[in-house]
């Protein structure tokens, strides 16, 4: 009536299942389709999503928006890099190096930003410390992400993308401050208009 | 299922016919010790390379400096991943093909050509590594850099391998045409072909990347990072479904083996390996969530293998496997209860619980983490984090590599015709083995999800510019990670010495004297519960109302409620995050 596993099977052997097997299966079918639905469900309900706006970038060009948006909005400097303080709602720009995240963030709680990633070189990880957010950064590729810091502190951005021998150094700051204590405190935290940015800002 | 035919199967496993099982399997033979020789040198130097890695990443100890952390991170990778279980593989196809169908190998000259490439590929490779002219680590992402001859030795050793791969599709049709069996190919052998299926879908791949990769590191072409990035993973990701769909068809051969577990349903296995066929290539996907170059109706689709139709494969197997020891338990009077079947079981042969281990922790840990960190937002929290080396080492070590151990010690009296030395230390091999790695995956598991990075040399990111802080409880993860695999190391040793030894001084094993030396072989060399399955027109009796296979059925429950907890545990923790999109 049975074969094993190293037997070859004589005539037929197409044959019903057994009823567990089938309830098994129609069990782990439906659980197929659920773990399908959840995704496309998160796309409408969640707040954590991996969309972003995703264009192919010259790595010159992009480190060159970078410059102009620390020069437009610097605020001050730690140990020689920039701190930009970019208003609510505008395109903001972190560009990963060896070894290096530029310029630091000082963003606004509750306060919705486009967060625009890449790199001049090689592959690069963005790891948000402690919150364990993570997006990888490709050389040639834009990856703006519609992001809302919920906490005001000190967080900080660990690379998790081997790219050489100095990978461990690779550690990037944002601070995040709440609305009474941010420079653009008064402008319409949010708003898309909040603040005319600059040309690097234009998302084509 | 006649005692003619399993002594056929018997003849070709034990060569109770010496005059012609030697004549028409020696090359075979042959062929499966040298790839079985050549993959066990390779888990030496990859478990040494684990070892350096594992003592480096543990800060107290911080054994290696950054350069030669990354350059033997590498070494283990691929040594691994692609070296030893790739050889022990070609060992897989070659038993499945030739002896279980009990037919000549076809082109031998050819399959030793395929192997010398194989070999030569492989050895260019570690040139490059140890001469510090590959520090890309496994995947190599381009633009980082190797020497051309580490992709060229790439491309020579899936050369190799395909052509060894194209030798088993050709030992089918001998088979078929000789007619040295009846019917259909046993499961095993089906398994195995997908297996050699997936290998070709996953070569092509290979060489779709290795090749553009290598013409562009002698300044020949550009390689676009986002684009390697998509079908390196075609490679990456797809061989380890070539170590799954292997795995699996080990799983019925050593419950076949071990305990004389038998095929519950055919069609039901089978469509499943089809499945994976269909689908398991989809998986490059999953490394790709949180990439800039795809749409989330690519990731979607694409990450989910067309909606989990390999998931549900394996999530049959899953419930076959396990009943399919149960079956053959109970058609032997092991009818007792839910799970007498289970108490009752072989549980010092090392083969089996080879197998529960494999199966148990690739289930629960593997499985469960892969396909939750394989959901497209769920990635955002475990991206390049431990969670990733986390969930594969418990898929490829303790899944797998755990599954080929275990068939080893029937493998080496049957092929080797060989006694297995330190028997006894064998015996606890897969307990020590298996439990290392899961308590390895797990504090990996949850050192991911506080945020610790995956390939990194120092975790208190000396010369940085900021400093960075983890949850207090770090250091202790850290610890346990480094005990379990320490001991994961350790169950390894024992394996290599044990094979070593047994293989080049051990006692020969006479042909049909294995009764005579129970102490040093598995059990199920001795009862051979393979040649003969019970005759029975109706299923034995089994308690409650779960059908024939009862025991089975609380466990996979078991198992679905702790699937369904870990999933969604996962979604909650994402919605704490930062909102992002």
């Amino acid at each position: 009536m049975y074969e094993n596993g190293i037997q070859p099977p004589k005539g037929v052997w197409w044959k019903p299942a057994h009823r567990a097997e089938k309830v098994w299966i129609a069990i782990a079918f439906a659980w197929c389709m659920i773990l399908f639905a959840m995704m496309p469900i998160w796309h409408l309900r969640g707040g954590q999503n991996v969309s972003g706006i995703r264009h192919k970038v010259d790595p010159a060009d992009f480190r060159e928006r970078t410059n102009e948006f620390i020069e437009a909005y610097q605020v001050d400097e730690d140990r020689g890099m920039a701190i930009v303080e970019p208003p609510p709602g505008s395109d903001i720009y972190l560009l990963g190096m060896m070894w290096q995240w530029r310029p630091i963030l000082r963003l606004q709680e509750g306060a919705e930003y486009i967060l625009h990633l890449s790199s001049v070189d090689v592959n690069h990880g963005f790891n948000l410390h402690p919150f364990n957010i993570n997006f990888q950064v490709v050389p040639g590729y834009d990856y703006g992400l519609r992001i809302t810091p919920t906490e005001a502190g000190e967080f900080r951005i660990v690379c998790n993308e081997f790219c050489g021998v100095g990978h461990h150094m690779m550690v990037g700051r944002v601070e995040v401050v709440s609305a009474e204590e941010s420079r653009w405190s008064g402008t319409d935290p949010g708003g898309p208009e909040a603040e005319p940015t600059d040309q690097a800002g234009g998302d084509r | 299922m006649s005692a003619s035919d399993s002594q056929g199967v018997a003849a070709s496993l034990f060569r109770t016919c010496p005059s012609t099982g030697l004549e028409v399997h020696g090359p075979a033979e042959r062929l499966i010790r040298a790839h079985a020789v050549v993959a066990t040198v390779m888990l030496l130097v990859g478990g040494i390379a684990a070892l350096l890695v594992l003592l480096t990443r543990w800060q107290v100890i911080h054994l290696l400096d950054a350069a030669w952390f990354y350059r033997i991170l590498t070494v283990h990778g691929m040594n691994m991943l692609i070296f030893f279980i790739i050889f022990f593989e070609m060992a897989v196809l070659i038993f499945a093909g030739p002896l279980l169908l009990n037919c000549r190998m076809p082109a031998i000259k050819t399959a030793w050509g395929g192997f010398v490439l194989m070999v030569g590929g492989m050895l260019l490779v570690q040139w490059a590594m140890w001469t510090g002219n590959a520090d890309v680590l496994f995947t190599s992402y381009v633009p980082l850099q190797a020497h051309s001859h580490f992709y060229l030795g790439v491309i020579l050793f899936a050369v190799g391998t395909l052509v060894t791969v194209g030798i088993f599709f050709a030992t089918l049709v001998v088979a078929k045409r000789e007619k040295t069996y009846e019917g259909s190919v046993p499961l095993v052998t089906f398994g195995a072909l997908t297996a050699a299926i997936i290998a070709v879908i996953t070569l092509l791949h290979g060489a779709a990347i290795y090749i553009p990769t290598w013409l562009w590191s002698m300044g020949f072409m550009e390689v676009d990072a986002q684009v390697y990035r998509m079908v390196w993973w075609g490679l990456g990701h797809s061989s380890q479904q070539i170590n799954v769909a292997a795995m699996v068809a080990i799983w019925y051969l050593l419950a076949t083996l071990t305990v004389g577990g038998v095929v519950l349903n055919q069609k039901v296995s089978r469509i499943a390996f089809v499945l994976y066929i269909l689908f398991i290539s989809m998986a490059s996907a999953h490394h790709l969530l949180v990439d800039p170059g795809f749409g989330s109706a690519w990731k979607v689709w694409n990450t989910s293998y067309f909606m989990y139709m390999a998931v549900l494969a394996s999530m049959i197997h899953g419930f076959t496997v396990p009943a399919g020891v149960e079956m053959g338990m109970r058609l032997r009077g092991f009818t007792q209860g839910f799970f007498g079947w289970l108490k009752r079981a072989p549980w010092g042969d090392p083969g089996f619980s080879s197998l529960v281990l494999s199966v148990v922790v690739f289930g629960f840990v593997g499985g469960i983490t892969g396909v939750t960190f394989g959901t497209e937002q769920i990635n955002i929290i475990a991206h390049n984090t431990l969670r990733i080396p986390g969930h594969f080492h418990a898929t490829v070590v303790s899944g797998t590599a755990m599954a080929f151990m275990g068939v080893t010690w029937y493998v080496i009296p049957l092929i080797f015709r060989k006694r297995i030395a330190f028997y006894p230390l064998v015996k606890i091999q897969p307990y020590l083995f298996a439990f290392g790695m899961l308590i390895f995956s797990l504090a990996m598991t949850f050192a991911g999800t506080f945020g610790a990075p995956r390939r990194l040399w120092d975790m208190t990111y000396s010369g940085a510019p900021f400093d960075v802080q983890y949850s207090p409880a770090m250091d202790i993860i850290i610890a346990v990670m480094a005990i379990g695999g320490l001991m994961g190391i350790a169950g390894g040793g024992i394996y290599i010495v044990s094979t070593v030894w047994s293989v080049f001084f051990g006692k020969p094993l006479p042909a049909g004297e294995e009764a005579k030396y129970a102490d040093s072989i598995p059990a199920g060399l001795v009862k051979r519960p393979w040649t003969e399955v019970p005759e029975t027109d109706e299923d034995p009796e089994a308690p409650g109302r779960f059908g024939a296979v009862p025991g089975t059925v609380v466990l996979v429950a078991i198992f679905f409620v702790a699937f369904i907890v870990y999933y969604f545990a996962n979604w909650a923790l994402l919605s704490f995050t930062w909102q992002v999109g």
